[in-house]
């Protein structure tokens, strides 16, 4: 499978394919619209990651090397960014995971989202979802 | 700076020109995503006019000082304008005495005050405060603290779908363990307008205090607290054009003179001594530490302002945007208006269809439009209606029908988006 970084110049050169906002928006929230669903009995508060404006649910497996990710948000554009980064994460191994830098978020011009302002709720399922990633590696 | 506000007089209604008014606001000017900047977040806090934003710099310029305390000019000038400031806004609210006018960093600041002294003296275990089911945050929390430590009952006033109190509701919880009703003046997520006035009535007529939460309601309406004959009112400075950081808590002095010192330190002493201190006169007990001088004096000129448009005028001007506002927006299919009281004032919540409040709220901002998306701090409010927030337009009357265009099109937009 690709690597984080290959999947991350992947998404920067897709989103280079639009010059305004809108139509970064659109593929974004089509990518919300996209993203596997949660299973219903993951929609639970301990799986929750609380935004302050938006909710977003997370869930992570592993096969003891790779970590796993299913998402699902209440709001559209959030699940857009949430599905990004499962896009970017899944199935990578946890070494990698734990030290991902996610900097594409930067590059394809949705840095603010990533800003604790926002209260999406994103900058915590990022954390969640490297905690697991160190989870893993601390019990291998 | 020091002139009363008595020798305001507000012109016509008919001989303001409101367009111009925007022109007051130099914020108003930028552009927000290379956007013209919609401001409809008012409720969260007002813009501020260039005489305000030259009196800020005038101040600093010309007499900084500590006030009280200096026998030096500079000190003696700034504590009659700080004090001036205090007559201005005693005047504003009617209130018939300075020493019931105290300074505070804002609403919040002047409810946690009241909850802290007031329900310190008075608040025994058993007893009831009441508030209602639409009050912002800084107006349960403090009251939780307090019944908590009290082992005091915190009732709560429901309301019905459009957003009203449900006035048989609010007489059947009234009790003789009753000791204080807290009630928002106006709702700032649904825009009601509550019934104070009959509150206050009700309430005295069985020797229960009341304070009503005027944070929206103070840059809004004209507010008279000898007529309502409220114990307590508190609001803010930042949401009527005057600078962040300053609020106000007017008591009837009669309680405030009973109540004990909220904060400790210079300022609110007569004497300290290491076994005994006395505290100083009103309104200066609530007052410690150097005080938001700036902001307390800048705070007249906003009103000054203010009243220079008329309050009347004022409502009269966002009843009309915000009636704009709701008769365009029905128009659109899917809209849910979250608070419809027939008494309402300068704020539209609405939802549509099953769109996330955060996801319009993003599309309006890449427009160039700023709402508020959200719970609104009324989180027990959201779930009454069994929603995470709404989409909130709050206006002032520097806002347009312009604005209201922009508005439209960023909602239909989103919806087209967001579908």
């Amino acid at each position: 499978m690709s690597s984080i970084a290959d999947i991350e110049k992947e998404i920067t050169e897709d989103f280079e394919l639009f010059d305004d906002w809108e139509g970064k928006y659109e593929y974004l929230i089509g990518l919300g619209k996209d993203l596997p669903l949660i299973d219903e009995k993951f929609k639970t508060d301990e799986y929750i990651v609380r935004g302050c404006q938006s909710r977003v649910w997370l869930h992570a497996s592993h096969d003891g090397n790779r970590v796993f990710y299913t998402a699902d948000s209440d709001a559209i554009i959030t699940k857009g960014l949430v599905a990004l980064m499962i896009k970017v994460l899944n199935g990578q191994k946890a070494e990698d995971i734990a030290k991902a830098e996610l900097g594409f978020i930067d590059k394809i011009g949705l840095k603010e989202h990533l800003s604790p302002t926002r209260s999406n709720g994103l900058v915590s399922m990022v954390k969640q979802m490297k905690l697991y990633a160190l989870a893993l590696i601390k019990t291998n | 700076m020091v002139n009363s506000t008595k020798e305001i007089i507000s012109p016509s209604y008919t001989s303001i020109d409101w367009k111009k008014i925007r022109e007051d606001f130099p914020i108003l000017k930028r552009e927000v995503n290379n956007q013209p900047l919609v401001y409809l977040d008012n409720a969260a806090t007002s813009q501020k006019p260039q005489l305000v934003i030259n009196a800020i710099a005038h101040y600093y310029s010309y007499y900084n000082a500590n006030v009280h305390r200096g026998v030096h000019t500079l000190s003696q000038e700034g504590t009659n304008a700080f004090e001036a400031s205090r007559n201005t806004i005693k005047e504003f609210i009617n209130a018939s005495k300075t020493e019931e006018v105290i300074f505070t960093k804002g609403t919040t600041n002047s409810i946690n005050l009241l909850a802290y002294s007031w329900g310190r003296k008075f608040v025994k275990e058993g007893d009831e405060i009441m508030i209602s089911a639409m009050e912002h945050h800084s107006n349960i929390v403090p009251w939780q603290i307090l019944c908590e430590e009290k082992k005091a009952l915190l009732k709560v006033i429901p309301i019905n779908e459009k957003g009203e109190l449900i006035w048989e509701e609010f007489l059947r919880l009234l009790s003789d363990k009753t000791k204080l009703i807290s009630v928002v003046h106006i709702s700032n997520a649904l825009g009601t307008i509550n019934p104070v006035k009959a509150i206050i009535e009700e309430a005295h007529r069985r020797n229960i205090w009341v304070h009503i939460d005027g944070a929206q309601a103070a840059p809004h309406l004209q507010i008279d607290v000898q007529e309502l004959d409220c114990d307590f009112y508190s609001f803010s400075g930042h949401k009527m054009c005057g600078p962040t950081g300053t609020g106000i808590f007017y008591g009837k002095e009669k309680w405030l003179e009973e109540m004990p010192p909220f904060e400790g330190g210079g300022e609110m002493i007569k004497t300290v001594s290491f076994e005994k201190t006395t505290y100083n006169d009103l309104p200066f007990k609530f007052e410690a530490g150097t005080p938001h001088i700036e902001g307390a004096i800048v705070l007249a000129e906003a009103i000054r302002y203010l009243q220079s448009i008329g309050l009347s005028n004022i409502s009269t001007r966002e009843n009309e945007l915000v009636h704009q506002t709701t008769t365009r927006l029905k128009e659109m299919d899917g809209i849910r208006f979250i608070g419809t009281a027939i008494h309402k004032s300068s704020v539209v919540s609405f939802l549509v269809n099953n769109i996330h409040p955060y996801d319009m709220g993003m599309i309006l901002d890449k427009m160039g439009i700023a709402v508020r998306t959200g719970h609104h701090c009324t989180q027990p409010l959201m779930d009454f209606y069994r929603i995470p927030g709404t989409v909130r337009a709050s206006f002032s009357f520097y806002n347009n029908e312009n604005d209201i265009d922009r508005l439209m099109e960023g909602v239909k937009k989103s919806i087209q988006m967001l579908s």
